[in-house]
């Protein structure tokens, strides 16, 4: 038999049927949904009076257009008509359909890419699904997850099953330790500005080497997120006993009679020792700096310590157009030094960075400081119930609020601009989130993405810092 | 883009400041209903509202020398045909378009050619599978269901292998 990747052994584990002409009909063990890409899909259903194949298989919470300030008339007291309706519409949806949600006001409810895996919905070795991009997340566990559009969204409630034509399979491999103050944010960002973001198109991007190895499952969260940042729909990640440890007790877990049969099969999904990659990609991990995006796409990135391009310096005349047209949107100058850019606003949150750790790791850095005066408004926006609950319990809001941040309800905030948290024309935002279009946080805003250290640090700072010299690292 | 003010839903875009830079405000491209773009065209997004936009105003083809995955995928299940062609063909196509006002492409599914206006045939290259779907106008899910009994099969086994996913 010869070697496969992971992705080959996910793959094959899910295979229907196979056509001739290279597509094959795959199973889908969990299909999640949110409010903005599944009402169509149900629509479609309604009109074509068909019913979900499996009911149970699916998971639905809000997070797009939840506001994140305290609300208290709860879902019909969201004050945009448009976001109060899509939020209604899950709502009956579900109920009308039997599906399993986690509503408005549930401790529950949050992003759902921090929802999956936190309540065990994701597990290894299975296929998972949501009509959203960002769905590559769920890879961390070794899971194979994409996003998918809202008539795929209808085929897999109605099929439990999607047709899919095989990705190719690419391996990067960061090598190493990370330095201290190096997270695995500016992993996956220094991977994009190397490959760019069209540098995964095609293929299920696994990420291995040691730097994965050490990281831990929040960690590989990060990275596989932004997969698709990096031109992948699908991010993996082997597992391993952190994986395993990581499942175990979560309330969609197996039960103690199946534990040990799902871990002895969870093992199995990691690349053959001798399996073949179509495309591989190393880095030497510990090489890689704080990075920070100072264009309009995730691979306009840089080092903390690096400079703003000069388009006059590009030989290429459409990238050097590409830089040029950036630094007008951005209001920066060519060769400006990055940790000479002013900080107006601080958005921690969003399914790339709102998990528990992330939070601890930007309160490290807040700790018994001030948020600058100059900075006119930091979020942090924990990603879902749960995660701040527990961020509560270990008073890292306390440590948030006297420093001057907001401290808000679980959702999506201000990573897009689809709830009240937006960020207003002009204005630069440290931003963890993992998308720096032109109008994404709110019309004319202008997005750095950096790890949650980096920006707790330009909050105090009140503008970009290396976090490493900043903390005396 | 299409407008210079910032809009907003449910507002009446009649009454909207018309950017007339803008290549789909110009006379000459109205009623267009093939979009020539750059490379890794439909980048980032897995919504189809990408593609219903497209639709809505009329488009039924998108050539491109490249394209985002998931937004390639959409196209076909929302009837629009995205068609992959060599750089520097679509360079030409821009140029020939550029320099000559009325210029118009015919886009054959059927033998998978586009026509030019000097009658040059461009051949393209599209999935079978899709192709058929287009052409005959059929429904994904209705086509899956056909298997019904292949997907029950399957489920029966992976209920053995993964009891916990159905616990
Ligand atoms: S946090 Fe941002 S990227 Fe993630 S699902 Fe929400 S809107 Fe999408």
């Amino acid at each position: 038999m010869s070697a496969k990747t992971l992705y080959d052994k996910l793959w094959d584990a899910h295979v229907v049927r196979q056509e001739e002409d290279g597509t094959a009909l795959i199973y889908i063990d969990r299909q999640l949904l949110h409010e903005v890409t599944s009402p169509q899909a149900f629509e479609g259903l309604r009109l074509n009076q068909r019913k979900p194949w499996r009911v149970e298989a699916n998971l639905a919470t809000p997070d797009h257009n939840v506001p994140t300030t305290e609300l208290t008339g709860g879902v019909s007291s969201i004050a945009d008509p448009i976001s109060r309706i899509q939020v209604e519409t899950l709502d009956r949806n579900a109920q009308e359909f039997g599906i399993t949600e986690y509503k408005m006001g549930d401790v529950r409810q949050g992003i759902v890419h921090v929802v999956g895996p936190e309540s065990g919905a994701t597990l290894p070795g299975t296929t998972v699904v949501c009509g959203d991009s960002h769905t590559s997340t769920h890879g961390a566990l070794g899971a194979l997850a994409h996003g998918i559009g809202t008539s795929e969204v209808e085929h897999v409630l109605a099929t439990q099953c999607l047709i899919q034509k095989k990705m190719k399979n690419m391996l990067v491999r960061v090598d190493g330790v990370l330095q201290p103050g190096v997270g695995p944010k500016d992993v996956v960002l220094a991977i994009i500005g190397k490959i760019g973001t069209a540098g995964g198109n095609g293929c299920a991007m696994e990420f291995g080497g040691q730097v994965m190895r050490d990281m831990s499952i929040e960690g590989r969260m990060t990275v596989c997120n932004m997969a698709i940042e990096a031109g992948a729909r699908a991010g993996l990640v082997a597992v391993d006993e952190k994986t395993i440890e990581y499942v175990k007790g979560r309330p969609f877990a197996p039960k103690a009679e199946h534990w040990d049969a799902a871990v002895a099969n969870w093992l199995e999904f990691k690349s053959d020792d001798d399996a073949v990659f179509d495309k591989v990609v190393v880095l030497d991990g510990s090489a890689i700096q704080p990075q920070v995006t100072w264009g309009t796409s995730p691979e306009m990135v840089t080092d903390i310590n690096g400079r703003v391009p000069d388009p006059a310096k590009e030989a290429d005349p459409v990238k050097a157009d590409g830089i040029k047209r950036a630094l007008d949107y951005m209001g920066l100058q060519a060769n400006m030094a990055i940790t000479d850019i002013p900080v107006d606003y601080v958005f921690i949150g969003s399914c790339t960075n709102s998990r528990i750790e992330d939070l601890r790791a930007a309160a490290a850095v807040v700790k018994g400081r001030k948020v600058a005066k100059t900075v006119e408004q930091a979020l942090v926006v924990p990603g879902s119930g749960l995660v701040k609950q527990q961020a509560e319990a270990e008073g890292l809001d306390k440590i948030f609020i006297d420093a001057g941040f907001e401290w808000r309800n679980p959702g999506c905030s201000m990573c897009l601009a689809m709830n009240a948290d937006r960020l207003p024309a002009k204005k630069h935002c440290a931003s963890t989130s993992n998308r720096n279009f032109e109008g994404r946080q709110g019309a004319g805003g202008r997005t750095h993405l950096v790890s949650p250290q980096m920006a707790a640090a330009a909050a105090v700072a009140g503008h970009f810092v290396d976090v490493r010299e900043f903390m005396g690292l | 883009m299409r407008y210079l003010d910032e809009g907003y839903p449910g507002q009446d875009n009649s009454k909207r400041p018309i950017n007339t830079e803008f290549v789909l405000n110009q006379p000459r491209y109205q009623g267009a209903s093939i979009l020539i773009s750059r490379a890794n065209f439909g980048c980032g997004s897995s919504r189809e509202h990408a593609p219903w936009a497209l639709k809505d105003y009329g488009f039924d083809v998108v050539i491109a020398p490249s394209f985002a995955d998931i937004f390639f995928n959409n196209c076909f299940k929302n009837g629009i045909l995205p068609i992959v062609l060599a750089d520097e063909l679509v360079d030409k196509l821009f140029k020939d378009v550029d320099a000559k006002e009325g210029y118009a492409l015919t886009v054959d599914l059927q033998t998978q050619q586009i026509v030019t206006p000097a009658n040059e045939l461009i051949p393209f290259e599209v999935d079978e599978f899709r192709r058929h779907c287009l052409l005959n106008g059929l429904d994904d899910i209705g086509l899956t269901l056909v298997h019904g009994q292949a997907i029950k099969d399957y489920e029966a086994k992976r209920r053995q292998q993964a009891p916990w996913l159905f616990a």
